[in-house]
């Protein structure tokens, strides 16, 4: 059971999405979708392969611009920011992608130090290099920083593009499936990092996944996404209790089977 | 608030309209670069290190051509001169061909063939795995660090290359020369240099330039807009090639046609 973190205006709303719409050609993605995440909340989009969850998050970060719809972020209309705006939001908003999406040609210390580098070029090499380790150390890979992305296996690959996002100390964190891919031992180390990351670091965070157990373990509300809109949101045994065909195969699929 | 209906219909066909669509699309790449060419941050090191990459490991490939194109077109063209008794004109035809023709358009190609295809796949292939993606989510402009460098390292490096593999040439010239003609490295000098004007020399810096913004911009565009996966990478790297050279050539006749009004 997850356990809610102290100090925080769990009122106080980080991102807010209203009639968003998506579409690309005549493939309409998102149809009206609506969404609220409060600080420090969790809240995990389940969904099958294909129903727009990884477009949503895209539009958050202002990777994708919706065709229809609302979607601010800390207060500010992400579609409308300029360059320079959007680049603000950015440091704020951290984006850890399904394969990790490390820079394969520098090692993992310089995949680290690289969004620093470029975000606070006042910081000294003594100061960046303690952040680095800092965070290697919350992620629990502090032996690989001299090591490249080719060594590292499919879970520590995730593990530092988390660390590589949480370097910038965001206050939202967007996760595209952070458990795809990975055996189920692997798959429990990052749903409790991303527990970890939400106590440790007070994130706010929207998991993608369609992985139950990494919903359950990780998600303060979960919302289900269906040919392009939200069909139920809450939390774990309010959605699941739900005789919807679609959660009812979910739930099956992942636990029964 | 409803979106606008988007339709899949082309105006014209499909290829037409994404010909045009492309058109658009590197034209507002090109105009991305010169706006943002003298913006900060400048990414000194990243652009260095190009030069490194593109400058000093095609030196080997350029040393080698260069000096091939220099003996074999000696070789080629002496018994033409022979017939009229005419080999004393041997460095001066050499050298006004390496200068103005062989020199820029053999280095253009060789870097096309091997700067454009690394920099097309290599641009491809973090594109495919969204390494490019997370520049942009770490509020890191990618077009800056990567592009900007590239396009500049290449449009500065084929220049300093073509110098280079026009004075290999002009040795592997010389070396054929002297084999059979015994004529001595002053006269060889003197005889090459007579017929190179201050415009040969310039029209060949500026074929130069050109050639290589055009490797440059060609390929960065191929790899920044790749897609369909591992199969996109190496369509990147094929195609920044083959559109590098196909633009060269073009390049070459029109300011061949230009240098010639002004000459």
């Amino acid at each position: 059971m997850k356990s809610f973190i102290p100090d925080i205006d769990r009122q106080q709303t980080v991102i807010s999405i209203r009639g968003l719409y998506k579409s690309f050609g005549s493939n309409h993605v998102l149809r009206g979708v609506d969404l609220d995440l409060h600080r420090g909340e969790n809240i995990v989009v389940l969904g099958r392969s294909g129903t727009g969850k990884s477009v949503l998050i895209k539009v958050i970060v202002g990777l994708l611009y919706p065709d229809a719809g609302t979607v601010t972020v800390l207060g500010q209309e992400v579609p409308e920011l300029d360059a320079h705006a959007l680049r603000d939001l950015r440091l704020k908003v951290g984006f850890c992608f399904q394969h990790g999406a490390l820079y394969d040609s520098m090692t993992v210390g310089e995949n680290l130090a690289f969004p620093l580098k470029r975000n606070e070029p006042g910081m000294s090499r003594k100061e960046r290099d303690k952040r680095i380790e800092m965070v290697l150390e919350a992620i629990g890979l502090s032996h690989t920083i001299g090591q490249m992305p080719a060594e590292l296996s499919g879970g520590q690959r995730k593990r530092i593009g988390i660390g590589r996002t949480l370097i910038l100390r965001p206050e939202i964190m967007l996760y595209d499936e952070p458990t795809a891919g990975l055996d189920p031992i692997t798959c429990t180390e990052i749903n409790d990092l991303i527990n970890e990351v939400q106590h440790r670091f007070k994130t706010s965070s929207i998991i993608i996944t369609h992985d139950l157990t990494c919903a359950k373990s990780t998600g303060d509300t979960i919302a289900v996404l269906k040919e392009g809109r939200f069909i139920r949101q809450g939390n774990f045994n309010d959605v699941f209790g739900s005789d919807e065909a679609l959660i009812r195969e979910f739930y099956e699929y992942n636990f029964i089977q | 608030m409803e979106p606008i209906e988007q339709s899949d219909k082309p105006v014209i066909s499909k290829q037409v309209d994404g010909f045009f669509i492309t058109v658009y699309e590197i034209f507002g790449f090109i105009s991305r670069f010169f706006r943002e060419v003298l913006r900060r941050p400048f990414e000194t090191r990243e652009f260095i290190r190009q030069c490194f990459y593109i400058g000093n490991r095609s030196l080997p490939l350029i040393s080698l051509t260069g000096f091939i194109t220099g003996l074999v077109f000696t070789k080629q063209s002496r018994p033409s001169l022979a017939e009229f008794g005419a080999t004393s004109w041997l460095p001066s035809l050499i050298s006004i061909a390496i200068v103005r023709a062989l020199a820029p358009l053999v280095t253009a190609l060789i870097c096309a063939g091997r700067v454009g295809s690394s920099i097309g796949a290599e641009l491809a292939s973090m594109k495919v795995t969204e390494q490019i993606d997370a520049m942009e989510v770490s509020a890191i402009n990618p077009f800056k660090y990567l592009v900007m460098t590239r396009v500049l390292a290449c449009t500065i490096c084929l220049p300093l290359l073509m110098c280079y593999n026009g004075l290999i040439a002009l040795v592997g010239a010389f070396v054929d020369i002297h084999l059979n003609e015994q004529t001595s490295m002053d006269t060889f000098i003197q005889n090459a240099f007579t017929n190179i004007s201050f415009l040969d020399l310039a029209a060949s810096l500026v074929k130069a330039l050109v050639y290589g913004f055009t490797i440059g911009i060609v390929s960065c565009y191929q790899g920044f807009h790749a897609s369909q996966g591992t199969e996109g990478v190496g369509k990147s790297a094929n195609v920044s090639v083959v559109v590098s050279m196909f633009l060269i050539f073009i390049e070459e006749v029109i300011i061949v046609q230009l240098v010639n009004m002004i000459r």
